[in-house]
């Protein structure tokens, strides 16, 4: 089996793709010969042509737009928005017209596009390369979001967004294309290499939209992550010595409420790891959910690890990003209330 | 007969890497031979000058034509001097990314007329609403050059507090406005600008700059839009560098027309420039400033220039471009061409050339040494406080909160 990085992993589904549907196409800004600023889209145009893998204008309302509409005429198209703090041009196409449009037209038109974006930080890219915008796609009924933590993970969740009838957005932790990495920012940079799930094998394969991961079994508290927050929770959950349960949710919406709930009512605690901003975070509808369904099983409140409530902060990168050492406060918190 | 199949077009370059680069495709008028209408004109008098390109320096370095501004050897020497500067600061700061200083860097090389121009064209109460690659609207009104760098290092002394990246600068009492990593967002504020200077019948203008693959954005439209029905004194030019990141300006159109003609189907005059020549970019912007000042409304201006640089420190353009394309391109480099007419009409000689690169060379490297001392990316910032000021004009319990929890 190969191994891959996130980056890998992702241009070998999207070839796979291309290869097997003609009906797939794949475009954006530098997308096509350049093969896109991260390389997500590397060889592609060589190997497919150019009009299944091209370069785009710089208009994010229009990349979507257009995509849409050839989603509806019956093809399958995947979308790249260079970085997901550039999708807001196009939050009209995709709140008014991607998520409405099976509803409104009653069936008669649908948008099965895929939108994919790196986002998140980490990169010191400051406030315009480095945001975390999912919760306001979650809250829009009719898109679906995605979010890999690891290669094998990007390749199953891309196909099965591709292959998906629905309008979805694939969030691409840009941290961890390379390597994962936990939060600690003075130690070496690792890469994908020897982790087992960068072992990607070839071929189809999909991961379900919706359906969660336990990473780490355990017993005294649920840690809830997605995205690059996966690895960093199994650092702060190492460093508190916490017999924690993690969940890589994998898919924000649909949301596999059944795995959370069971882990929640095992465990008696809840720690929700994300690194956008706190307030109207995801973290709030999940912990409103575990308290609506887990009540009477909660050992202590849920307790949320988020990022500041200010912009992405070019300087104080690290200040700003929810490391492992504030996680380890919040499991010591919840444990000890 | 059967109608033929359909194709999808998506256009390509005359050139990529391993190609010979080319531009023999561009029609390249003489200088000198665009005619300059009064400014008293009206939109559709000039309807052919979107597709024309207003040139003043010929091939020898003289200036010719009507459009020729008659600027003093003072003026020339200023505007020389702030793209020397630019080149030489960013040469410098390129480098200092490369050693790891800053985080990111973006060079303006081959572009510096088109912001050194405007800048001294322009009054002091004006605005400027630039793209990341003008700084030389900065350098020619001599802009602190150890403030900027303590901007490029996000130290201590950084004056946006380490909360913006390197470069995105603002400088409001250079009438510089405020720059984002988003591209063509702020190419409404301009127009929006403007209107309020007309609002409060005051006689301040505005400039605003976007690169011609951002014309893609619906900002572009929307501003032109506005700028049309409410005939507001602005200037709105489009830094035509043929290149956005790696898609040529084919991807944002150009195939089919000039970025200039742009203007026409919202009733806005529109003009076509060399933008590698300081006297047309100069004689250009003073044109539309006039009618702009004049209630005449607003002028799109397409500056005809070439990227001689990558995207920024994160791009390698020899990945999709011929690697010497840029010695191909026909208009040349404005620094030279600048030098090349002062040195004609005799206002400019080898030593003083060579004196205004040491001196310029002295100075960019002492004002790096001076950022340095107060420290490099990562080895100095501002104090922590700052990450929570100016989220509001005044702090909501979030932010008191937030920073009680960090304790600071």
């Amino acid at each position: 089996m190969a191994m891959m990085n996130m980056i890998q992993a992702l241009n070998n589904a999207l070839d796979e793709k291309l290869a097997q549907d003609p009906d797939v196409l794949t475009f954006g800004e530098d997308v096509g010969y350049f093969g896109g600023v991260f390389r997500v889209t590397d060889k592609l145009q060589e190997k497919h042509g150019l009009t299944r893998c091209f370069d785009t204008p710089i208009s994010e309302g229009g990349i979507i737009a257009v995509a849409i509409g050839m989603g509806a005429y019956g093809l399958r198209p995947v979308a790249e928005i260079q970085f997901a703090d550039y999708i807001l041009p196009a939050f009209d196409q995709l709140v008014s017209e991607a998520a409405r449009l099976r509803y409104r037209s009653n069936g008669e038109f649908w948008s099965p596009i895929t939108v994919r974006s790196p986002y998140g930080g980490g990169i010191f890219g400051g406030q315009t390369h480095s945001q975390s915008p999912e919760a306001i796609f979650a809250h829009i009924t009719g898109l679906k979001t995605v979010i890999p933590s690891n290669p094998y993970d990007a390749k199953g969740l891309l196909i099965a967004a591709i292959e998906d009838d629905d309008p979805v957005i694939v969030l691409e932790p840009k941290r961890i294309y390379n390597g994962p990495f936990d939060g600690r920012h003075d130690q070496a940079l690792k890469t994908w290499a020897g982790h087992p799930k960068a072992e990607v094998p070839a071929g189809l394969y999909r991961i379900p939209l919706g359906q969660a991961e336990i990473v780490r079994a355990g017993r005294e508290v649920t840690v809830l992550a997605y995205g690059t927050m996966v690895h960093v929770a199994l650092a702060g959950i190492e460093e508190a010595e916490v017999d924690a349960e993690l969940i890589d949710l994998r898919s924000i919406v649909p949301l596999d409420v059944d795995t959370i709930v069971t882990s929640v009512r095992k465990t008696g605690r809840c720690v929700i790891l994300h690194e956008a901003s706190r307030f109207g975070g995801f973290g709030g509808e999940l912990s409103a959910l575990v308290q609506e369904r887990c009540f009477d099983h909660l050992k202590a409140p849920v307790d949320r690890v988020a990022g500041w409530d200010t912009p992405y902060p070019h300087a104080f990168e690290w200040d700003y990003f929810p490391g492992p050492a504030r996680l380890v406060k919040a499991l010591r918190r919840v444990m000890e209330y | 007969m059967n109608p033929p199949r359909l194709e999808l077009h998506v256009p390509t370059p005359f050139a990529r890497p391993g190609e010979k680069a080319s531009f023999k495709h561009l029609e390249i008028g003489q200088a000198g031979t665009v005619r300059r209408p009064d400014v008293a004109c009206t939109e559709a008098e000039i309807r052919d000058l979107p597709y024309a390109l207003i040139r003043v320096l010929d091939d020898d370095g003289n200036a010719i034509g009507p459009w020729d501004p008659s600027l003093t050897a003072d003026h020339l020497r200023r505007g020389l001097r702030a793209m020397m500067l630019t080149r030489a600061f960013d040469e410098r700061l390129f480098r200092a990314h490369r050693q790891g200083k800053t985080s990111f860097y973006m060079t303006s090389t081959g572009e510096e007329a088109i912001g050194a121009a405007p800048s001294l064209a322009l009054a002091e109460g004006d605005m400027c609403f630039p793209t990341y690659r003008v700084m030389s609207w900065l350098h020619a009104r001599g802009y602190p050059l150890v403030t900027m760098v303590n901007q490029i290092f996000s130290n201590e002394k950084d004056p946006l507090k380490g909360r913006q990246l390197p470069i995105l600068f603002s400088a409001r009492e250079y009438g510089f406005y405020s720059l984002s990593g988003n591209v063509g967002s702020r190419f409404g504020h301009a127009v929006g600008w403007a209107m309020a200077s007309a609002y409060k019948n005051d006689d301040k203008i505005a400039l605003a700059y976007i690169g011609e693959g951002a014309t893609a954005e619906g900002d572009f439209h929307e501003a032109l839009t506005f700028a049309s029905v409410y005939r507001a004194p602005c200037i709105l030019c489009v830094t035509n560098n043929q290149w956005a990141i790696s898609s040529f300006s084919g991807i944002a159109g150009a195939e089919m027309t000039t970025f200039a003609a742009k203007a026409l189907a919202y009733g806005l005059p529109g003009l076509r420039v060399d933008g590698n020549d300081f006297l047309a970019v100069t004689a250009a912007t003073q044109w539309a400033a006039e009618r702009a000042r004049t209630n005449r409304g607003a002028t799109l201006i397409e500056f005809f220039t070439y990227r001689a640089s990558g995207h920024s420190t994160s791009d390698d353009p020899t990945k999709y471009r011929p690697a010497d394309e840029a010695e191909h391109w026909p208009l040349g480099d404005p620094i030279k061409r600048l030098k090349q007419h002062l040195a004609l009409i005799g206002e400019w000689s080898d030593e003083q050339d060579q004196a205004l690169a040491n001196e310029l060379h002295e100075t960019v490297r002492a004002a790096v040494k001076e950022a340095e001392a107060v420290g490099t990316h990562g080895k100095s910032k501002p104090s922590l406080r700052e990450m929570f000021e100016g989220v509001f004009k005044d702090p909501d319990w979030r932010v008191i909160e937030q920073r009680r929890e960090l304790e600071i």
